[in-house]
């Protein structure tokens, strides 16, 4: 289906949706309003003759400094037609807001927390959004194109714990107590 | 005598855990041996190529994709170089493309030798890897013949590949060829009708097929579930449309449904790697006529100007390529691989995405696992054929 015909199809399907064909050298592509991403969504997994059921990755994009900043791509695939489609939603702003599609597609949950993680794009509605691939403690958002790159910082290392010999002890009988108790 | 204890258990299963394949880290929640839930926790190795990627030029980016996933190094690079060619609107010659599907081929068997081999040693056949790691090192040899590299041989390049075959390259894929057919046999007969294997994997990490797709798996994950969607059948690239193979599909969507869907694959590839051979021509061109992108010959560099310049400039500043967005997916080992491609104009990646098939199926573990036993969860982790580094990039 080309990216005409789809937006037709979308049109009657989501009245109200603001939609449109954006030319592509590789497959459909529609850019859609974020507001209306849910509805859309929808009506691509359920559409009589759309069905995409697979939502087989989120690619978000710093197009910085253009306006709006961020591009957020849904790579949709229909195996059974077979077709595919992308649909682009653009936001801007340093916390950027797109709802969540995690209700329609549950593979969303891990895309979306690797696009917050990486590019701080929030996901409004998301069950569980943390980092995925950096750790807990990461500051910022690595693959924003204002992220500082090849700077060097000092190694990081955690103090190990230190307890005297008293402590020690007491720890030791402590624990012999608390099994005491239990066996 | 103390009372039986009968809470929930919390269990961390990896990240250094033998059949984790890698780094992944499972948090699970038991009931006696009954898995209450599952929550993947990955990034163990995340390296952050996709940043990297974009400190580099566009030609230097093919060492960097290979290493994500370091089982299929050429179906990587493949995805990322028809993206770019797409987006250059470069057309590469008929040779060009039947060597990169026999070599994108010879690494899914490459890759499923090593998918098979680990998985049932999991399941405690213990023999299988040293058999299927003896016809690897055979096909790994040919990388080396081909590139000097046997894990990494980023031999597929921007506008065609890095160099001519070399000598004997006909007579090293005839010899491989020849020997897997018996070779898969051998691998069937000591698992496919065998008790224990089967008791391991029949009925065991289930899933249907709408729950497959809604969990965004594509690939042989969907495929042992009845979906017949394969990107060399459904949008085909590199000419896979004039090759004559089957897709394979099962019915259960259970462990061995996806075994004996990825042992069947392999069978077609070999099918298909004989159908490339014969197309392949001993000596001719090995990239587009495209003075923009492809390097010009040795010979001439030393011999003419323009030669000279042309080489100088692809080597110091690169070339461009036009503003804008591509994606071709191609099938991989583990499914539908893709390198989403943006570019500004200039002469370096804006970004590049990859399409991991291992994330999707890590996410879905949990959806196979829970309801079963913990030693099931081992085989729907081998079943579901995940390369951590493919995972986290």
């Amino acid at each position: 289906m080309e990216s005409r015909a789809l937006v037709a199809a979308l049109e009657t399907l989501v009245p109200g949706a603001r939609v449109e064909a954006l030319p592509s050298v590789d497959q459909p592509t529609v850019l859609g309003a974020a507001a209306d991403l849910v509805a859309v969504g929808a009506a691509l997994r359920d559409g009589a003759d759309l069905r995409f059921a697979a939502l087989i990755d989120i690619v978000g994009v710093d197009m910085m400094p253009r306006v709006p900043r961020f591009d957020v791509n849904y790579v949709l695939v229909a195996t059974s037609v077979p077709a595919r489609v992308r649909v682009k939603v653009q936001v801007d702003g340093d916390e950027p807001h797109v709802p969540s599609v995690t209700g329609i597609w549950p593979s969303a949950g891990f895309l979306e927390r690797e696009v917050w993680d990486l590019l701080g794009v929030v996901f409004d509605g998301h069950p569980d959004l943390r980092r995925l691939l950096t750790p807990d403690d990461w500051e910022g958002h690595p693959l924003r194109k204002d992220y500082p790159v090849q700077v060097k910082v000092p190694v990081k290392f955690h103090e190990p714990l230190q307890v005297t010999e008293d402590q020690f002890k007491a720890n030791i009988e402590q624990d012999r107590r608390v099994r005491g108790d239990q066996s | 005598m103390p009372e039986l204890r009968s809470e929930v258990l919390t269990v961390n299963m990896g990240p250094q855990h033998p059949s984790t394949h890698g780094v992944l880290r499972l948090v699970l929640e038991l009931d006696g041996e009954t898995v209450l839930s599952v929550m993947p926790t990955i990034g163990y190795l995340h390296t952050g190529i996709e940043k990297t990627i974009e400190q580099k030029k566009w030609q230097q980016v093919v060492p960097l994709v290979e290493r994500m996933d370091y089982l299929s190094a050429h179906s990587n690079s493949f995805s990322y170089v028809l993206s770019v060619e797409k987006l250059l609107g470069l057309e590469v010659p008929d040779r060009v493309k039947w060597i990169r599907v026999l070599l994108v081929e010879l690494q899914r068997l490459n890759s499923h030798l090593v998918w098979l081999g680990t998985h049932v040693m999991d399941l405690g056949a213990m023999t299988v890897m040293l058999y299927t790691w003896r016809e690897r090192e055979i096909i790994l040899n040919i990388n080396e013949l081909i590139a000097g590299f046997r894990m990494f041989p980023s031999y597929i390049r921007i506008g065609g590949l890095r160099e001519d075959l070399p000598d004997g390259f006909h007579a090293a894929v005839r010899a491989i060829l020849d020997r897997l057919p018996g070779k898969i046999d051998e691998y069937e007969k000591l698992l496919t009708k065998n008790e224990i294997f089967l008791r391991r994997t029949r009925g065991v990490g289930v899933i249907s097929r709408a729950t497959a797709l809604a969990w965004g798996m594509v690939g042989p994950m969907a495929r042992g579930s009845g979906d017949t969607y394969d990107v060399r059948k459904a949008f085909p690239y590199s000419g896979y449309e004039t090759f004559e193979f089957d897709v394979p599909i099962g019915a259960a969507g259970d462990v061995f449904d996806r075994y004996m869907v990825r042992m069947n694959e392999m069978r077609q590839s070999v099918r298909i790697c004989w159908q490339a051979l014969d197309r392949i021509a001993a000596r001719g061109v090995h990239a587009a006529d495209d003075p923009r992108v492809v390097p010009p010959p040795k010979d001439k560099v030393y011999t003419e100007m323009e030669a000279l310049i042309q080489h100088f400039l692809i080597y110091s500043q690169g070339f461009t390529v036009p503003a804008g967005e591509a994606y071709v997916p191609v099938e991989g080992p583990r499914g539908e691989h893709g390198c989403h491609v943006v570019s500004d104009g200039g002469n370096r990646p804006w970004r590049v995405k990859m399409r991991s098939p291992s994330l999707i199926a890590c996410q879905a573990i949990g959806t196979m696992a829970v309801g079963g036993l913990i030693a099931d969860v081992v085989a729907v982790i081998g079943s579901s054929d995940v390369v951590m580094g493919d995972c986290d990039r």
